[in-house]
């Protein structure tokens, strides 16, 4: 599903460049549930960004369901994410002046599909993340836990090829964390393929696989037993 | 344009930012709405000293004789000067100028005026029927004075409506009563008004010039020329004529007289339209000063506008951030934010003029100030402003909108 090949990224800081990945190789199957784990400044962020077409690689390859990655501009990258990319953010970033199944039918809106069948879907996904009679209510009558899921039904709702997470249970406790990580393995189980990028152990243990990031690049890649988030909720 | 997805997707987002939509909008329709009513008064100052100068024609041009003040060809200053009927044939016929009236007015001295026995205190004046028009008077009863009148020396007179209500009170109408003048009898044969409230005019009893001269002893003497040019429709066009035949009138009655060329005084001319034409600066200097006010007022506006368009854009940059990681392009969120500011700025702006013109059109025409007279503004005007206004508006959130639609997507979504 992704493949990525000698990954390099830079940042500019005035007249010194921070070298932030430094030749990352990796690739993901389909239906895995992969964590990226890094202390701050390990590059995980960035990789996301490059994965998700928010930013741009320096250079190295980068192929996503057999498509070629490269030299986007920023109209064709937003077709790629429309069309590709489920995302869900720490900050869930819901637009707070519409309500949750209206959020949840936004990226349907940039792919053309019409209202009636937009709110039919949006209301199907807010369903399936158990929101459903909370369809009306802006973000700001919702919960942490709530937001982050409607955010995954939202990120669902588009049916991308990949659901890239970044420190989805950031901004959550522990219990609303192991909530939100039960509903991201069932989505798996349903046979998405989904990237999560988090400093937590526990929550890194409830992923199928393993990849540690130190300073740019990969340490570590390895398969672990999953830990089922359900027997904690 | 007409993708009725997006109109949905913008009219959601106006109708949940409802104050953001009301404040923009308010500013929009209070700019208009300013500038309309200040074009209004504009206008209405204008009517009203229009108005004002309706009173006598403006197109007149009245001539008297006065004292010589410098000496000249042997005769010393002092002399007084008198107007005889053939200055006035003189200058009627041979004069390069088009008159469309031309009357004299004669003012018999030591004259008494009795009716039923009782001593009147008002003036008689001896005149032509051109006067009418001159003065602008307007008749209430009977006839003016005709050229027949003043051929037959007829024995008829003309008095005001102020002489009417003072004297006839008790009469339905004094036409046919007699007026002893001198011992002559003269039929009352008309009543007049006059468009102004002169009062001087409104105290007279005018009479044939013919049958003045001869009853009281006028000889051919005259106290008084008065001309009516045609008017123009261009007032340049009309002050020109007018200056013309002021001066042509002075340089033939100076030399005929003997009047020294310099001497300013011998001979008075008085013409509205010089007078007039101050009061038409007075308008111009008045409109563009509202004029100037009003281009102010858009400028603020326009600035307002901008203002506002800065600041939602500002407010939205997290919002655009989300929607472009959701998949918009960035031109299709440009087009959305210009979309909807120039749909509310255009609501809004028609509200302002269709308010602001609702309220001149009811009270325009009941307003009773000094020199002001039905404000009103041109609507093709008004409502160029409301475009101006608009395409302002989008200009000035075209930038913002384009910037913000180009910051990173990760940059948008950090905005806090």
């Amino acid at each position: 599903m992704i493949e990525i090949k000698d990954l390099h990224k830079s940042y500019k800081m005035g007249s010194n460049s921070l070298h932030v990945l430094k030749g990352i190789n990796f690739s993901v199957e389909e239906g895995e549930l992969v964590a990226i784990m890094g202390s701050s400044g390990s590059g995980k962020s960035t990789l996301l960004n490059i994965l998700g077409m928010l930013d741009g690689a320096d250079s190295g390859e980068y192929n996503l369901d057999n498509v070629p990655i490269k030299d986007l501009n920023e109209t064709k990258a937003a077709q790629y994410r429309n069309k590709f990319l489920g995302f869900v953010f720490q900050s869930f970033n819901l637009i707070n002046y519409k309500s949750a199944v209206e959020n949840v039918a936004l990226p349907l809106y940039y792919q053309k599909v019409n209202r009636k069948v937009r709110q039919e879907k949006a209301l199907k996904y807010l369903e399936q993340v158990g929101l459903r009679e909370w369809a009306t209510h802006l973000p700001s009558e919702l919960s942490g836990g709530q937001k982050q899921r409607v955010a995954i039904a939202r990120a669902m709702a588009a049916e991308p090829k990949v659901l890239l997470a970044d420190e989805p249970t950031g901004a959550l406790d522990s219990k609303t964390s192991y909530e939100v990580m039960d509903l991201i393995q069932k989505i798996n189980d349903a046979g998405n393929t989904i990237l999560v990028v988090t400093h937590e152990e526990d929550i890194a243990h409830m992923c199928k696989r393993i990849v540690h990031l130190k300073d740019g690049v990969i340490v570590e890649d390895k398969k672990i037993e999953q830990v089922r988030a359900e027997q904690y909720v | 344009m007409f993708d009725i997805e997006r109109w949905q997707e913008i009219f959601d987002t106006i109708r949940k930012n409802k104050l953001r939509t009301f404040l923009t909008g308010l500013s929009v329709a209070s700019g208009i709405f300013i500038l309309v009513i200040l074009l209004g008064f504009g206008q209405g100052m204008q009517n009203g000293i229009e108005a004002e100068f309706k009173g006598d024609a403006a197109t007149s041009i009245w001539v008297w004789p006065n004292r010589t003040t410098v000496e000249y060809k042997g005769l010393n200053p002092g002399r007084r000067i008198q107007l005889r009927n053939e200055n006035f044939e003189t200058i009627k016929e041979n004069s390069a100028v088009d008159y469309e009236k031309a009357s004299i007015l004669y003012f018999p001295r030591n004259v008494r005026v009795v009716y039923n026995n009782n001593l009147l205190v008002y003036n008689v004046a001896g005149t032509n029927g051109d006067l009418q028009d001159i003065e602008n008077e307007f008749l209430s009863e009977g006839r003016y004075i005709n050229e027949a009148d003043v051929k037959s020396n007829a024995k008829v007179a003309v008095i005001s409506n102020k002489i009417k209500r003072e004297v006839f009170a008790e009469l339905d109408s004094p036409i046919g009563e007699y007026l002893t003048i001198s011992g002559a009898g003269f039929k009352i044969i008309g009543v007049f008004g006059e468009r102004s409230e002169d009062e001087g005019e409104e105290s007279r009893i005018f009479v044939p010039i013919s049958t003045a001269q001869l009853a009281f002893n006028g000889a051919d003497k005259i106290n008084n020329i008065n001309f009516k040019l045609t008017e123009s429709d261009n007032l340049d066009e009309t002050l020109a004529i007018n200056e013309k035949a002021t001066k042509e009138i002075l340089t033939y009655l100076k030399a005929v007289h003997g009047v020294a060329p310099e001497d300013e005084r011998a001979i008075r001319i008085w013409n509205p339209i010089q007078e007039a034409k101050r009061y038409y600066g007075l308008t111009g200097n008045i409109k563009f000063f509202f004029w100037f006010v009003g281009v102010c007022t858009i400028i603020a506006g326009v600035v307002g506008v901008s203002n506002i368009m800065l600041i939602v854009v500002k407010e939205r940059t997290r919002e655009i951030g989300i929607r472009k990681a959701l998949g918009a392009k960035p031109m299709g969120i440009v087009g959305m934010i210009l979309q909807e500011s120039v749909f509310v700025t255009a609501i809004s702006g028609f509200a302002g003029l269709i308010f602001s013109m609702t309220i001149l059109e009811i009270v325009g025409p009941n307003v009773e100030i000094d020199y002001v007279v039905n404000p009103s503004v041109n609507f093709t005007v008004a409502f160029t402003t409301v475009i101006v206004l608009v395409v302002a508006g989008a200009i000035a959130g075209f930038f913002p909108a384009w910037h913000a639609a180009r910051i990173h997507t990760i940059e948008a979504l950090r905005d806090e």
